[in-house]
């Protein structure tokens, strides 16, 4: 079966060969790129099982043997990473069709959503299958290159902005990746992920210090930990929703998966674990504090984001079979949560008109389908127990307490108050967006339409489609958020544009009152994913524990890679 | 291993010119920032296969020059070249948006900087400075 493993990177990128080629066939292009991520799920799910079975799946692609040529590696880690990935691509995916982001608005040039997209799923998958540093740090340009397109998307001024930030420091971080890499081909004279683990121990003191900390550095910045994460927030919240929500769920797991990596496979001695625990500590309360502080749901999303990543951080600081399997099953946890509320945020920036908690209101009585949607995985991220955080964050403290060194219990205490501050300002977002009624006269510099939302209030049908679409049009003309909702303007224009305007259905009538269903029923499929992590959690943690038994004797993973087999 | 001494330094330059131009605010010197540090980036790679001098085809494996960081090198480039390609795109919409080359700062950072300015009645600009450090 290790035919399906290539398949995963080479699928997505032909799809985006002949999704770009189908430029002006939307629907063809739509089809495609469903079709391929469904694939690769396929695929994806096919490895997990066989890859618990069977062990460790390794492709030398070409025929090349392990040392000399490109190895692909799939473990359980991968696997399952894979397989998360794969399901959250396609349900974003579903959701941007859903949100008509590829809409021809004339505010984004956006046919080119769908090719770019399916390049950044290969890049994102191909990551989880590098065998080589060289490969990984490929599969993180290829993921890099589409995520910079996708930022400035439409190339608005406030775009431009913000993803300048984003790409400069990419760029920063993928300079010190290559370079790292360079020095690790100069120390240990290859650059195969199982063949470093062999000779990196014979490596001076010094040397392996140097080379460990330049890759937790690329690394670290991609993963957004504390001192490297400035430049998220400033990045993500002006991209499109469901733009943000993959960014928010994956790019910062692709960092976090390396890290993994990096700290079992390749450096599996503790050499700088108390580093990761205090920078897990600073990640987790600096970001935290940081959310508390924002009054725009997208911003505090983010910042919760980079606080969340010091969970991770934690489970892989504490160097233990114990830790690395929290981590890992944390970081699945965060992927589907992360992503769900960044798409809950984008419902609510359709509904609302903006995503400014000083100017959102009344949207428990506008659509209480949503407040639920919203209410669930809030409370899952702040680790409310019946919900798969909770699990996650006792699984992490846990690890902890069995460390039982000072640090140790610190970082738990971090962990707990970073869960506490992380429910109350999602509350204070509840309280402010939900529960009180629309501000009147607050909302007064940036909103022209301050009356009409009472007249929607005021409405009778509590059914959130038909109040989505009437806001829709309600809120056009006050469109504070113009930029970042660009396809919310375009539907809300299209009855009073003539249907030439409109391409492909997407803005006829029939197809625009479908499209609210679409997001609202994409939207509530991902808050089911999130709570069936709880029901799948006993199987999802074992999982999650035999990958990370493999990953803490790296023997296996060298064994694997170079002892030819299977 | 032997290493070049003229390539060291050529690459420590490359390296200190580029990440002093990174640190510009205009863009333009980003990208010229960016391109020297590609080529500071290849030169190192470059550095790392070894004493120069070497046929690129021998009839025995060793006295030949060890391939493998000149294929890396090759596929750096080819990235760098996209990358620079993506960034001059770049450039060029944000001249044509606001007539502006250089990166502003972030909207909301300057919309804490105000509120803390109508409080105690700072300079706006050293709040928002503030206000970001805080953030890092």
């Amino acid at each position: 079966m290790t035919w399906l493993v290539p398949l995963l990177v080479l699928v997505p990128l032909l799809g985006a060969a002949v999704a770009l080629g189908l430029l002006n066939h939307q629907k063809l292009q739509r089809a495609i790129t469903v079709v391929v991520l469904v694939v690769a799920l396929a695929v994806a799910v096919t490895l997990m099982v066989l890859v618990d079975q069977h062990g460790t799946i390794v492709v030398q692609v070409g025929g090349w043997e392990a040392p000399y040529g490109i190895s692909l590696v799939v473990d359980r880690l991968s696997a399952l990473l894979l397989t998360v990935s794969a399901s959250v691509l396609l349900v974003v995916l579903l959701f941007s069709i859903g949100q008509g982001l590829a809409a021809d608005d004339g505010e984004a040039p956006v046919t080119i959503f769908y090719p770019t997209y399916l390049v950044l799923a290969a890049g994102v998958l191909d990551s989880f299958i590098a065998g080589d540093l060289f490969n990984l740090y490929v599969a993180f340009e290829m993921l890099l290159v589409a995520s910079y397109v996708l930022i400035t998307l439409g190339g608005s001024e406030q775009r431009v902005r913000a993803g300048t930030t984003y790409i400069v420091t990419s760029l920063i971080a993928s300079a010190i990746f290559l370079a790292a890499i360079g020095l690790v081909y100069g120390a240990t004279g290859t650059v195969n992920i199982a063949q470093i683990s062999e000779r990196m121990a014979a490596l001076p003191e010094h040397v392996q210090l140097l080379l460990h900390t330049m890759l937790l550095i690329g690394f670290g910045i991609k993963a957004a930990v504390f001192p490297l994460a400035f430049w998220l927030p400033d990045s993500y919240p002006t991209a499109p929703a469901p733009v943000t929500a993959v960014f928010a769920g994956l790019l910062t797991k692709v960092g976090i998966y390396a890290i993994i990596r990096l700290e079992t496979i390749i450096f599996p001695r503790p050499q700088l674990n108390t580093v990761l625990l205090i920078v897990a500590i600073l990640t987790m309360v600096v970001g935290v504090l940081g959310a508390v502080s924002q009054t725009d749901v997208k911003r505090l999303l983010s910042f919760t984001l980079i606080s969340h990543i010091g969970f991770m951080v934690m489970g892989i600081g504490l160097g233990s079979v114990v830790g690395t399997a929290a981590a890992v099953f944390y970081t699945v946890h965060h992927i589907v949560v992360q992503t769900t509320l960044f798409l809950v945020s984008g419902l609510m920036e359709r509904v609302g008109g903006t995503t400014s908690t000083r100017s959102l209101g009344g949207l428990l009585k506008a659509s209480p389908l949503l407040a639920a949607l919203y209410l669930v995985p809030a409370f899952n991220l702040g680790g409310i127990p019946p919900f798969s955080g909770f699990i996650g964050k006792l699984g992490l403290f846990r690890a902890a307490a069995i460390d039982g060194s000072p640090l140790a219990y610190a970082t738990i205490a971090a962990g707990v108050v970073t869960s506490l501050l992380t429910l109350y300002a999602l509350m204070r977002v509840w309280d402010a967006a939900f529960w009180r009624p629309r501000p009147a006269a607050e909302a007064a510099a940036p909103h022209a339409s301050v009356a009409e939302p009472h007249a929607h209030l005021r409405s009778p049908e509590p059914a959130p489609l038909t109040v989505s679409e009437d806001t829709g049009k309600a809120f056009h003309p006050g469109g504070t958020t113009a930029v970042t909702d660009a396809p919310h303007a375009s539907h809300a224009s299209s009855p009073h544009t003539a249907p030439t305007a409109t391409q492909d259905g997407v803005g006829e009538a029939p197809a625009r009152v479908r499209l609210p269903r679409m997001l609202v029923g994409v939207t509530t499929v991902a808050v089911l994913g999130s709570v069936a992590l709880t029901v799948v959690a006993g199987p999802l943690y074992g999982y999650a524990t035999r990958a990370a038994e493999s990953l803490e004797s790296p023997d296996r993973y060298v064994q694997a890679v170079l002892g030819g087999g299977r | 291993m032997t290493v070049t001494l003229v390539l060291v330094i050529a690459m420590a330059v490359l390296f200190s010119c580029g990440v002093y131009l990174l640190l510009e605010r205009s863009l333009t010197r980003m990208l010229l920032g960016f391109l020297l540090l590609g080529n500071a980036l290849n030169l190192l790679l470059l550095v790392m296969s070894g004493a120069a001098g070497n046929p690129p085809i021998g009839k025995s494996a060793d006295g030949i020059a060890d391939p493998l960081p000149q294929a890396f090198a090759l596929t750096a480039i080819v990235i760098t070249f996209a990358v620079s390609a993506f960034l001059l795109a770049l450039i060029h919409r944000s001249w044509k948006l606001s007539r502006a080359d250089e990166v502003e700062v972030d909207e909301a950072d300057v919309a804490i900087g105000r509120e803390r300015d109508d409080a105690d009645e700072d300079d706006p600009e050293i709040t928002t400075d503030a206000e970001q450090e805080a953030t890092r």
